[in-house]
């Protein structure tokens, strides 16, 4: 996609897209309340893979990121956001934590993976182990 | 008799009906009571405020436009996503950018010198003192 592209998706109306939730059946939480699949964005350079993931509610202390065997998960848990005192009037969205799950084609860094919590968003740098980073190989002929 | 099929999509839109009949006005003349519109929002109530929230995950405070007009807020603004540096692909684009507006009619009067909104991580909240006429009043029942 090229920065046109970008800019022109930047100008459109948004349209409400419902949150997509975790079916309790696929391995039961121990928190009550529904768990959302955050909605992201996977980029990749020759040097790191950047995920970038909606999460709003969550507070960067509450984020876990876990990465085994090629297994990259991210958790995201909410705070209490209304007041127990709050009487609900009218309700269009539910609130709850977050859970993605992704299988890593690339080797990764483990010791230099950074994440970030700004307003609602993950930004999370995953940098490519040197093996993993394209080698240019040189073609000789006889 | 008759065979009519059963469309459950009929269904939903019926109990729609019944679930807008039943809130009579409330909401209504602005957006039907199950509104496809973005942002989606929650709507509260204390003794003396009205709350309303909305996910804006990104969303800077400064791109935002809120006010209330005759009994009726409004939330306009735009989220905007950096595009990352050159040589970058990719992989999955599911975050969306774009503008919104949207109105939101109060069920009772506010006071609208002293709405307030904040962010928090993501998370709007405004919130809309009600006016006096619209605060709950205690009735004491004298003894004849």
């Amino acid at each position: 996609m090229d920065k046109e592209e970008v800019y022109k998706m930047a100008t459109k109306e948004m349209e409400l897209k419902e949150k997509k939730e975790i079916k309790k059946e696929a391995g039961e939480g121990t928190r009550p309340g529904p768990v959302f699949v955050p909605a992201v964005d996977i980029l990749e350079n020759e040097k790191e893979l950047i995920v970038l993931a909606d999460m709003p509610g969550v507070d960067s202390k509450n984020v876990d990121i876990d990465l085994r065997d090629n297994q990259l998960t991210i958790i995201g848990r909410i705070d209490e956001i209304e007041d127990e005192k709050e009487a609900s009037l009218y309700k269009e969205f539910h609130w709850g934590d977050y859970f993605r799950l992704f299988t890593l084609s690339d080797v990764i860094d483990q010791g230099k993976i950074t994440a970030k919590m700004d307003n609602g968003v993950l930004r999370l740098v995953l940098p490519k182990a040197e093996k993993a980073k394209p080698q240019k190989i040189k073609v000789t002929a006889d | 008799m008759a065979i009519i099929r059963w469309k459950p999509i009929d269904e939903v839109d019926r109990l729609r009906q019944e679930v807008d009949h039943l809130f009579g006005n409330f909401l209504s003349g602005t957006e039907p009571f199950f509104s496809r519109a973005y942002p989606a929002i929650n709507l509260s109530e204390k003794e003396n405020s009205f709350y309303v929230r909305a996910e804006f995950p990104g969303v800077k405070p400064e791109s935002l436009d809120i006010s209330v007009v005759e009994g009726r807020l409004h939330i306009r603004g735009e989220r905007k996503i950096d595009v990352e540096e050159q040589n970058t692909n990719y992989h999955r684009r599911e975050r969306e950018a774009g503008f919104f507006r949207r109105t939101i009619a109060l069920p009772a009067k506010v006071d609208s010198s002293k709405v307030s909104a904040s962010m928090k991580n993501g998370v709007l909240t405004i919130t809309l003192p009600k006016s006096e006429e619209a605060k709950p009043k205690k009735i004491t029942v004298k003894m004849q």
